[in-house]
């Protein structure tokens, strides 16, 4: 098993990676929308989106800078609030390159992971971990040329848009990022009971953080994380894996 | 570009990058321990389901019109219909259910 190389190539890969891009084009650009009525320039957004490649740490991202910007310096305060958001909101790309690793082919060397790291999304992540056999560079190349571009353009078409079109399109898009997020967690949920536990659980823990005065005092993003974290290991616990799912 | 504005983009991205780089370039181990794989099973689903609610519900001008959007979004994607479809969908149902409630005033 040790031995094996990836019978995904690039063009495989790309396939797989064309939804995605097409979904990113979308809520990229409502991120672009988002990050100009914060205040941002055109370029800043488009800067943003090709150096970090992940929604839900961008759009923190930028109300930390809207408040840098209107407070009119960059602070400490505002760096290590900067570096901390970004490191709960976005910790799970952690346990999904760790689960990642278990996936890949041996021609996945050091130098290669350094570059494909940076890939690692929700949407890539899941595409990658549901094939049959394990993947490699080739695949991997594949697979994040189209979101990768989706996700610039959208951003550079969101915010020019953002000041053409009307504020109740606007709006209408936010929702896009959200409906992505249900159209990956649905389908699963009604074939695997795990899952469909796994994100009752999450979900109603969130809402309880969420809606319940007394935690109120948590900082930004860290109810995901607790949810997430919980859900998970509870169903790890309750529910763990089939023999013949563990193999695959 | 401003100058604070890259300063706090690259912070921001110096992060990111570091979180997606290094387990996955030093974890070298092949993890045998059935509650860590079940536990990376269900990790995906349990951040996506908490990102997305509560949030979902305040994202849009009402709670009316972001259940529309849920709700389209979640039949759609019972259907299977591809992410790009179900997020473009919900979007017209959020903007139709809004255009309902306040008038569709451009």
């Amino acid at each position: 098993m040790q031995n094996q190389g990836s019978p995904y190539g690039f063009r495989e890969g790309f396939r797989d990676g064309l939804p995605i891009g097409l979904g990113y084009l979308a809520v990229s650009f409502g991120f672009g929308i988002l990050a100009v009525a914060a205040g941002l320039q055109i370029g800043e957004t488009l800067l943003i989106s090709m150096t970090n490649l992940t929604s839900a740490g961008q759009a923190a991202g930028v109300q930390i800078l809207k408040g840098a910007l209107s407070a009119g310096q960059a602070t400490l305060t505002g760096l290590i609030s900067m570096v901390l958001t970004q490191l709960v909101i976005n910790l799970r790309y952690a346990l999904m390159g760790v689960s990642l690793t278990q996936r890949l082919d041996d021609g996945m060397t050091s130098l290669k992971r350094l570059f494909y790291a940076m890939f690692i999304t929700d949407e890539i992540y899941a595409v990658a971990y549901s094939k049959k056999n394990r993947v490699g560079a080739r695949y991997f190349s594949g697979l994040a040329v189209a979101p990768y571009i989706g996700w610039a353009l959208g951003t550079l078409l969101g915010a020019v848009a953002g000041h053409i079109l009307p504020d109740a399109v606007t709006r209408a898009l936010g929702v896009a990022l959200y409906a992505m997020f249900i159209a990956i967690i649905l389908p699963p949920m009604r074939t695997e009971k795990g899952v469909l536990a796994c994100v009752l659980l999450s979900a109603g823990i969130s809402c309880i953080l969420t809606f319940v005065p007394w935690f109120h005092g948590l900082p930004e993003g860290f109810p995901v994380i607790i949810s997430a974290v919980t859900a998970a290991a509870a169903m790890a616990l309750m529910r763990p894996l089939g023999e013949e799912a563990q193999a695959a | 570009m401003r100058g604070m504005v890259v300063l706090y983009v690259a912070v921001m991205a110096l992060v990111t990058y570091l979180i997606r780089m290094l387990p996955f370039t030093l974890f070298r181990k092949k993890i045998t321990s059935s509650f860590w794989r079940s536990f990376f099973f269900y990790v995906p689903y349990a951040v996506l389901a908490a990102m997305t609610f509560p949030a979902v519900f305040s994202a849009t001008a009402s709670l009316w019109s972001a259940l529309c959007g849920v709700a389209v979004a979640a039949v759609l994607a019972l259907c299977k219909r591809s992410l790009t479809v179900v997020a473009l969908s919900a979007c017209l149902a959020v903007f139709v259910a809004e255009g309902i409630q306040f008038g569709f005033v451009f």
